[in-house]
């Protein structure tokens, strides 16, 4: 018996050479990368870091349960953040959305103006926003809101414009041909059919929230992420340890009720 | 005198939603706005707060303006920096995840206990937000860019492992029933049957990873992780808001042309 693998295709001389270009380039920017970054590899392979891998491990899997009442605390305010955050965000995230999208406004500058917005938003990360927040409001949870409300606004109303550039506008046409003035066809017309998906997104964000402002205590915007940094400063890992497990338990527990609820909505 | 007709709309409901679901949507209505009140009222964001913050704010904000033109110049080693971070850890994870999502999709493995376990293990990497690893990593080897890479392999293979193991629960498996029953060995049927239906996906997320891991690297600076963060919480602190502008539009600018090119390519392979 004999093997025989079919013939192979012929490729073209041009995708030949892009492909081979297309390669190069990779492995140019690859070996640019692995060359020059500035690693200490002694420092980092030394008896030093040896000694902290075997003290700090142990203690992040052996935490501190004397803490848990002092991390629960802060977890909850951790969770009203991303609360008052994404819902600050998902109704202001509503007008954004039906200015960016392409099927609501007949000039092409208002939604290529929304877009555009969302996007500039969106670009940072919301801990860059707190921490100009935490400049202009001063330190604590409130500096976290506002960081996670506009954060949330950018994504949210992209997620939303999209939702409403997917929906059936024939709808709309028959309401309009029927006589149905702008507020009416937008109540009984567009609503209904963006409604459902508006909040499975709004509860989505929520999830995402959560654990972004379980970092935000790191620049001072207020949550949990205020005790890693002490924690963190003292070496106190078995603390860090608790704070870890408690965030992994929190955020599984609302990342379970949302899709639940998710599941439900759509 | 009334006809059958407007008889008919005088007994017509107001309303088209029933009473019942009048009464849950009130309901849920209530309970949102009393959580979101006392939300506000646990983390002090009520709007009086706001409206007194407001002359702060744009004061700061115009310390921002004009942007420090000549700091670029000190901007780019550290950008350059952000970028050989996110592309080691990128290239790394992509590989490493490959043995995480076979493990982790139902179809390709059908060994429950090793399933569930990478699931388990996934879905834990995956609640961890990247900068607390990069927290614990700076502990561990000390500040620079080394604890930040390998704190964005863990967060992005969690998210490309997922992804993945998603895509492949989603694949066509007749072929591969095929190749078993003609004799081929599982390494032969996941090389022929499982990588020619999932390499675009693999590309695409690949790159949508890097995305991620530009995005974040931005950020693990300030917890001592290398890149350009660490510029970021320097000048912050000597309250060089000019130099801030700066470093925002650099950002702001990367981020977009990634995201733009990105997606030229994503279109271009799916």
């Amino acid at each position: 018996m004999r093997y025989e693998l079919p013939p192979k295709k012929k490729i073209s001389t041009s995708k030949k050479l892009k492909y081979t270009t297309i390669a190069i380039a990779i492995i140019a920017i690859f070996f640019v990368t692995f060359t020059q970054i500035n690693i200490n590899w002694e420092r980092i392979f030394s008896d030093r870091t040896i000694n902290n891998f075997s003290r700090v491990i142990p203690q992040l899997f052996s935490p501190d349960w004397s803490t848990f009442g002092k991390v629960m605390e802060k977890m909850v305010e951790t969770v009203f953040i991303a609360y008052a955050g994404a819902l600050m965000a998902s109704i202001i995230a509503v007008p954004m959305a039906f200015l960016a999208a392409r099927n609501m406004f007949r000039f092409r500058i208002i939604s290529s103006l929304g877009k555009w917005l969302l996007d500039a938003v969106r670009a940072f990360p919301e801990l860059v926003f707190a921490i100009i927040f935490v400049a202009t409001v001063g330190p604590g949870p409130f500096a976290g809101v506002l960081a996670i409300a506009i954060n949330s606004t950018g994504m949210l109303g992209k997620l939303y414009s999209e939702v409403i550039e997917s929906i059936d506008m024939k709808v709309v046409e028959a309401m309009e041909a029927n006589g149905a003035n702008k507020t009416q066809v937008f109540f009984y017309g567009i609503l209904p059919q963006v409604i459902p998906e508006f909040l499975s997104y709004a509860i989505y964000r929520f999830e995402v929230d959560v654990r972004a402002s379980s970092v935000l205590g790191i620049v001072g915007a207020g949550g949990i992420g205020f005790l890693i940094t002490i924690a963190v400063a003292n070496r106190n890992w078995d603390e860090v340890g608790m704070i870890l497990l408690v965030i992994i338990i929190v955020v599984t527990i609302i990342d379970y009720i949302s899709s639940f609820i998710r599941k439900r909505l759509v | 005198m009334m006809n059958e007709k407007q008889m008919k709309e005088k007994v017509q409901p107001k309303s088209i939603t029933s009473p019942d679901l009048k009464r849950k949507t009130t309901l849920v209505f209530i309970v949102v706005a009393a959580l979101y009140l006392y939300s506000t009222y646990k983390t002090e964001s009520t709007l009086p707060e706001f409206i007194k913050s407001f002359p702060r704010m744009i004061e700061m904000f115009g310390g921002f303006f004009p942007p420090n033109l000549e700091y670029v110049s000190r901007v780019i080693p550290a950008l350059v920096e952000t970028f050989y971070m996110a592309i080691i850890a990128t290239t790394i994870s992509t590989l490493l995840t490959i043995p995480f999502c076979l493990l982790a999709a139902r179809n390709i493995n059908t060994n429950k206990i090793t399933n569930q376990i990478t699931r388990f293990f996934l879905n834990i990497i995956r609640t961890i937000p990247d900068i607390i690893l990069a927290v614990v990593f700076v502990g561990v080897f000390g500040i620079g860019a080394f604890p930040g890479i390998i704190a964005l392999i863990f967060f992005s293979l969690g998210i490309l492992a997922k992804l993945l193991s998603d895509t492949l629960e989603t694949i066509d498996m007749q072929p591969l029933d095929a190749m078993r029953a003609s004799g081929a060995n599982s390494l032969q049927t996941i090389w022929y049957g499982v990588v020619p239906q999932i390499l675009p996906q693999f590309v695409s997320f690949s790159l949508y990873v890097f995305e991620i891991n530009i995005r974040a690297s931005v950020v693990l600076g300030l917890v001592g992780a290398g890149g350009i963060g660490l510029l970021l919480d320097q000048q912050l602190k000597w309250f060089r808001y000019d130099n801030v502008m700066m470093l925002i539009i650099v950002i702001f600018f990367v981020v977009v042309i990634i995201e733009y090119i990105s997606s030229k390519i994503r279109e271009a392979i799916v």
